[in-house]
């Protein structure tokens, strides 16, 4: 059995950490997502949502390289996301590409179905060794988040434009050259330090943004343009609440052990969306208020075209907006998204950002021109 | 003054009007419902609500709007689940707040949640909830849901046996043509939304009607069939539409009488991007029923939509009529 799994952002640094401690048998698609993208749609339901066609362009390249067995999480509802698997399964079926589909989730059947499906991954059912490894993989995200936090905060400020991404490019592609989770935390460490040790603009004040939105179209830098990098590069400091991390660790372990969950968004989005709705529309919304409250200058909400919960967020951001004075820009993506477009609404975004910056910066000093006019010696 | 309660005629209003009917009268309050749809409601939701919004969402909108200056409240419950352990849609869930933050203006919303998904008896906390912002005591309640909740069994009864809902509510006595052909039993998928809103569909029922075709769609399929079906899935469904169209489209390969299946979506609904391409994969790997998607949005060309339905039905057509054609030898 030769596991393969879908491509977001950075799990597959997770995912390695974890299928290595495993001693699991796998291959890591291609990371081309505009290939896979294509690949994806040919076979897709048309409506259905980005995603699902990023993966599915995964997968058949994944078996190309000899896997057989699929990997993802699973869910049950009411986004569209819990049903990925099944959908996997039924398309790969009728096109070929005949993959088992294994769904990390709590079956329907229960703990015997549940066991059968870690034993397939893990090989054998040695609990220490499995938790152990669920438990470094967990590290490895939370310490992968915290260096892509870091190149948010260093992108805007340093010295020489390019250094960062250059660094955290070799990251990612030196990821590949190591195995387990020890020997990618060492590798994390060192970058951390390379990241540490580049020349910054101390006095740099950059504008700060807000991301907001679907969760795969925002952290998978590639599908949305590679937004990031580019705000970076044009001296914005991004910011991003939703991570694999926070992903894993309030999702998936707190859930599973009832613990209490960090529910900050959800009591700041409460006077606008009164319910978790499903996807992450809550978040999108708590967050956007987050923002306003911690003096963002703005916010981008991303998300692939026909996401139910992001729809409902969209239409009660302009409140937002209105009541909290943040602006907000709504990108939606999908296989025909053209960069040059996407490109030039950021760019007035963030120009008008930066103006609204400087007019408020006047006002405060009382140095309008216009107010000088109307107020002063006449 | 009695109270008046607006009740826009959009999304599930034609599943749950008479319970919704019947519990308000019951507490002594006024109903007022919006027009049917038309292109100036229409018109109105598109205007007012995010472009990428479903065909039915902005038709709710145009309902909303149409009703806000004619009502003391407006009844948009929060639909999160009506059925164990499934949802209905996100945009369902978030339909009041989606409104309020939209549309300006309105007059106060009944925004109470209904949430079955735990439990049916957050049912009754839900009825004592509106109850109480219209002032009336927990017995008339109960009372009232009782009574309620009797009238919409009635109505589902009749709709099971063959009555379409928009005919019930509106208390209209369809005259049809006489069946020129052999009868045809067509089996139609689609939200309730979409199939009995005859704007929307662009009177796709009453077409069919009119072309000698007996009419089946999800809601005259028996509750416990469907149910039996869907629990042959490989993962449980989570939507109550979906677990509804999945069971129905496994219950046609078990029937020989199904001369075709339709199925009617909205353009943009996460729901049936999904749903649609499950039922065709599993009615075409096991039958050779004839199956097609039909796609509605604000901008659906009636001709183009009638000659596909056209297309469809002469097709269904020709095979008995050439049955005797078939070569003999393969």
């Amino acid at each position: 059995m030769k596991l393969t799994f879908p491509h977001m952002g950075n799990t597959y640094i997770t995912v390695k950490a974890l299928l290595d401690d495993l001693g699991a048998d796998y291959v890591i698609p291609p990371f081309n997502i505009r290939e896979a993208l294509e690949t994806g749609t040919r076979f897709a339901p048309e409506m259905a949502c980005l995603p699902l066609k990023i993966n599915l362009g995964n997968f058949i390249r994944a078996y190309e390289k000899g896997a057989d067995t699929v990997l993802i999480t699973g869910g049950c509802g009411p986004c569209r996301f819990g049903y990925y698997c099944e959908m996997h399964r039924e398309i790969l079926r009728d096109i070929g590409y005949p993959m088992d589909v294994i769904t990390l989730e709590w079956p329907d059947k229960g703990l015997k179905e549940f066991l059968d499906r870690v034993r397939k991954i893990a090989g054998s059912l040695n609990i220490c060794k499995i938790l152990k490894a669920a438990k470094n993989a967990t590290d490895v995200a939370i310490k992968v988040d915290e260096l892509e936090r870091l190149c948010f905060y260093l992108r805007p400020r340093e010295k020489k434009a390019g250094t960062v991404d250059k660094i955290y490019k070799h990251f990612r592609a030196g990821v590949l050259q190591v195995k387990g989770s020890r020997n990618i935390r060492r590798l994390i460490r060192e970058t951390f330090e390379t990241l540490q040790s580049i020349e910054v603009d101390e006095n740099a004040r950059p504008l700060k943004v807000g991301i907001v939105g679907e969760i795969y179209t925002t952290i998978d830098s590639q599908t949305s343009f590679n937004i990031q990098e580019r705000l970076g590069a044009m001296g914005v400091e991004v910011h991003r609440y939703v991570t694999v991390s926070g992903w894993i660790v309030e999702h998936m372990i707190k859930k599973a052990l009832h613990l209490p969950r960090d529910i900050r968004y959800a009591k700041a989005a409460a006077p606008y969306l009164g319910a978790m709705i499903g996807g992450h529309a809550q978040e999108t919304i708590g967050n956007t208020v987050l923002y306003a409250n911690a003096g963002y200058d703005g916010v981008i909400q991303i998300y692939p075209l026909t996401c139910m919960p992001e729809i409902v967020a969209e239409s009660i951001l302009p409140a937002i907006e209105r009541d909290l004075g943040m602006p907000v820009l709504t990108l939606i993506i999908d296989e025909m998204t053209g960069e040059a477009g996407y490109m030039t609404r950021l760019e007035a975004f963030i120009d008008l950002l930066q103006k609204r910056r400087e007019a408020r910066e006047f006002e405060r000093k009382g140095a309008l021109p216009w107010n000088r006019c109307r107020f002063g010696e006449h | 003054m009695k109270t008046k309660i607006g009740i826009p005629r959009g999304l599930f209003f034609y599943q749950y009007y008479p319970l919704w009917k019947t519990f308000f009268e019951e507490l002594g309050a006024e109903i007022a419902v919006s027009g049917h749809t038309n292109r100036r409601i229409l018109d109105m939701g598109v205007k007012s609500c995010v472009d990428e919004a479903c065909l039915p969402v902005k038709v709710f909108f145009g309902h909303v709007l149409d009703l806000a200056d004619k009502v003391d409240y407006l009844f948009i419950p929060r639909l999160t689940s009506v059925s164990r352990k499934e949802y209905i849609c996100p945009k369902f869930g978030g339909l009041p707040d989606m409104v309020r933050h939209s549309l300006y203006g309105l007059p106060p919303i009944i925004d109470t949640e209904i949430n079955l998904r735990k439990s049916g008896k957050n049912l009754l906390n839900a009825a004592m909830d509106v109850g109480s912002r219209l002032n009336c005591d927990k017995k008339a309640v109960r009372r009232a849901l009782e009574k309620s909740l009797r009238a919409y069994r009635e109505f589902r009864e009749q709709v099971k046996k063959g009555a379409l809902p928009p005919d019930i509510i509106d208390k209209r006595f369809p005259v049809l043509k006489k069946p020129s052909d052999r009868i045809l039993n067509i089996l139609v998928i689609g939200h309730v939304y979409n199939l009995y809103d005859n704007y929307i569909n662009m009177d796709m029922l009453k077409k069919l009607r009119n072309n000698s075709v007996n009419l089946i769609t999800v809601d005259m399929i028996d509750g416990c069939i469907i149910d039996e079906k869907a629990q042959t899935l490989n993962k449980k469904m989570f939507w109550y539409f979906g677990r509804k169209a999945m069971g129905t489209a496994l219950h046609v390969l078990d029937r020989n009488d199904i001369d075709g299946v339709i199925y009617v979506m909205s353009f943009g609904c996460g729901v049936d991007s999904f749903i649609s391409d499950l039922v065709e994969k599993k009615i075409r790997r096991k039958s050779d029923v004839p199956f097609i998607i039909l796609t509605i949005d604000e901008h659906s060309g009636e001709a183009g939509f009638n000659t596909r339905l056209e297309a469809f039905l002469d097709m269904v057509r020709w095979r008995y009529r050439h049955e005797a054609d078939v070569s003999s030898h393969g």
